[in-house]
């Protein structure tokens, strides 16, 4: 299978016009060379599809990957949909600290932090939307966090949307998201917003970040 | 089958047959042209359009074009001339069409007493008709870059004008080679011509005479030049999708539609026109009227409407195979820019042929003494 790609075999020096040989200059040979070349692809590749299509499923005539049924393996490095961990009660591990607002280049992250009930955890997030219209899915927030409370490895990519408003995920939402299978497949059903629903009338794109200055929202990100 | 009825259906009968051939292999090729390509390039191509969930290796992708073209937008620039640009492409399409019309597609057909020629119309100067109409097929893509007020499509219009001024003399000379050696400009008579043995002093009946074998050097010629007239990749600088987009640029829905289905009912008849010209048209060799006549002496009867059958499935097939390789060079070459197609043309393809007419003159003189 590796040698299915040769190189031309026409020398680097033979290629431009004014070096050609009087047989490339001649074209028509080098025309049903090349016409040999897709020819005998072509029936290679009909011939694969004929053992295939009689029950060989090992015999394969194009290297399509038949997208929605059939999915390549992703990488276990893949960023996809962003999900916030849960403690053991269920509620964020997320303390509210602003690192992945304060680091996120896209500024697609907006945090209203409140007190924990617990007084040995300082705060806990009340809102922690993604604005997933604009994250440029670099993965600084991941490594921003000091309690690694936000993680990419949902394996979710198609969250589509007929909506600016569509396009923002809540904390709720991010919070029920489970890691992806082995095969980087998603685990979690993808999270639909309730304005992202088709064929119902689309609320105005509300802005993410809810109009509050940062400081009323949680204040300076903590050392 | 008598009186009148029997006269309209052996006049309109092959006339219906060319009709329902060409268009469904006009149809076909865009199937064609995606499976192939597909095939070609380790892919498996368009195969998504379903009824029912039954997908038919996406035969019904033509089908869905349809439909998709004929509820799209009919759209028409403000500032363009109204009456041409909605003729324009109907007079492509009906050229396209009409030039299939003298290329015959079976020998004679003796049926209820009569006598019938299996070709459209039957014409003297048949080849003459094919040439005139693909060479009027221009005046379509010339209508639509005028009349769409388009600086982009009048350039491909003009590209179009001088590729097939180009691209025609050098058909015109390269054919003229084929009409020494059959003395006819009838391509039934070619046809018939191309039953016959070639130089039966040296090889006896073993090898018939085909264009292919008589003018190898008008073949390539010829084919090069009617890939030419086809528009199609490697000469496709009238439409030039990559720099242009041509001389239909301003056009949307069926009209659209209409342009690329006249560029493959031309690469339906320049595939028809090699295999009549070149490939010995609906001959099957030491097929003869009676039967098969072999060279070593076997002989087999065959009933005369079966050797008509064989004719026709003979001739279709090779239009076939015709198709197959020009979808392979449009698939395979990368085109030409408009300078090299012109070079091409003038310096190569027309020299070329006038030289293969000087040289089938004089072996003709030789070999007749």
């Amino acid at each position: 299978m590796a040698n299915r790609y040769a190189e031309s075999n026409v020398p680097m020096d033979r290629r431009h016009p004014s070096r050609m040989t009087v047989r490339q200059r001649f074209y028509l040979v080098e025309v049903l060379a090349g016409l040999r070349l897709t020819g005998v692809r072509f029936f290679a590749n009909m011939w694969r599809h004929t053992l295939h299509a009689v029950g060989i499923k090992a015999a394969r005539g194009a290297v399509t990957i038949q997208y929605p049924e059939e999915r390549r393996p992703y990488s276990p490095r893949l960023r996809s949909l962003h999900r916030l961990v849960r403690r053991e009660d269920g509620s964020p591990r997320c303390v509210a600290c602003m690192m992945c607002e304060t680091v996120c280049p896209a500024h697609c992250i907006y945090i209203v932090a409140t007190e924990h009930p617990n007084p040995d955890i300082e705060k806990v997030p009340a809102r922690f939307d993604i604005d997933l219209g604009k994250c440029v899915f670099c993965g600084y927030c991941v490594e921003a966090c000091p309690e690694d409370a936000i993680r990419m490895d949902t394996g979710i990519l198609e969250f589509a949307s007929y909506s600016r408003a569509g396009m923002i995920y809540t904390k709720e939402m991010l919070l029920a998201l489970e890691p992806a299978q082995a095969d980087g497949a998603p685990t979690s059903p993808v999270p639909i917003p309730a304005d992202r629903k088709v064929g119902e009338p689309q609320p105005e794109a509300r802005r993410a970040d809810m109009g509050i200055p940062r400081a009323e929202r949680g204040g300076e990100p903590q050392p | 089958m008598n009186g009148l009825a029997g006269d309209l259906a052996a006049a309109f009968g092959p006339v219906a047959f060319v009709m329902f051939v060409v268009l469904n292999l006009g149809g076909i090729l865009t199937w064609v042209e995606r499976k192939q390509s597909a095939i070609m390039q380790d892919r498996i191509g368009a195969n998504r359009a379903s009824i029912f969930g039954i997908r038919m290796f996406g035969l019904l992708h033509p089908l869905a074009d349809a439909i998709k073209m004929l509820t799209k937008e009919d759209f028409m620039p403000a500032r363009a001339d109204r009456l041409l640009f909605t003729l324009a492409p109907f007079v492509s399409v009906f050229f396209g069409l009409a030039a299939f019309a003298s290329i015959p597609f079976g020998d004679t057909l003796r049926i209820a007493g009569r006598e019938i020629e299996l070709q459209a119309v039957t014409l003297n100067v048949g080849i003459l008709y094919v040439l005139a109409m693909l060479s009027l097929g221009v005046f379509g893509l010339m209508m639509a870059g005028w009349a769409s007020a388009n600086n982009y499509a009048l350039l491909g219009g003009q590209r179009a004008a001088a590729l097939m001024i180009s691209a025609e003399i050098a058909i015109g000379a390269s054919i003229m080679g084929v009409v020494m050696v059959y003395g006819s400009l009838n391509m039934q008579e070619i046809a018939r011509g191309q039953g016959q043995p070639l130089l039966p002093q040296i090889f006896g009946s073993w090898i018939p005479a085909w264009g292919l074998l008589t003018q190898p050097l008008a073949f390539f010629l010829f084919l090069t030049a009617g890939i030419a007239t086809t528009k199609r990749v490697p000469f496709d600088m009238p439409e030039g999708e990559s720099e242009i987009i041509g001389y239909f640029v301003e056009y949307s829905g069926m009209k659209f539609g209409m342009f690329a289905m006249a560029d493959f009912l031309e690469t339906v008849v320049v595939a028809g026109m090699t295999t009549a010209l070149f490939l010995g048209g609906w001959q099957v060799p030491y097929l003869q009227a009676g039967g098969f006549v072999f060279p070593w002496g076997a002989t087999v009867g065959l009933p005369h409407l079966a050797v008509v059958a064989l004719q026709v499935g003979t001739f279709l097939f090779k239009v076939v195979v015709m198709l197959w390789i020009l979808m392979l060079i449009r698939w395979t070459l990368p085109r030409f820019r408009y300078d090299q197609a012109m070079r091409l043309g003038w310096l190569g393809l027309f020299p070329l042929s006038i030289l293969n007419i000087v040289v089938t003159g004089f072996i003709l003189l030789v070999v007749s003494g």
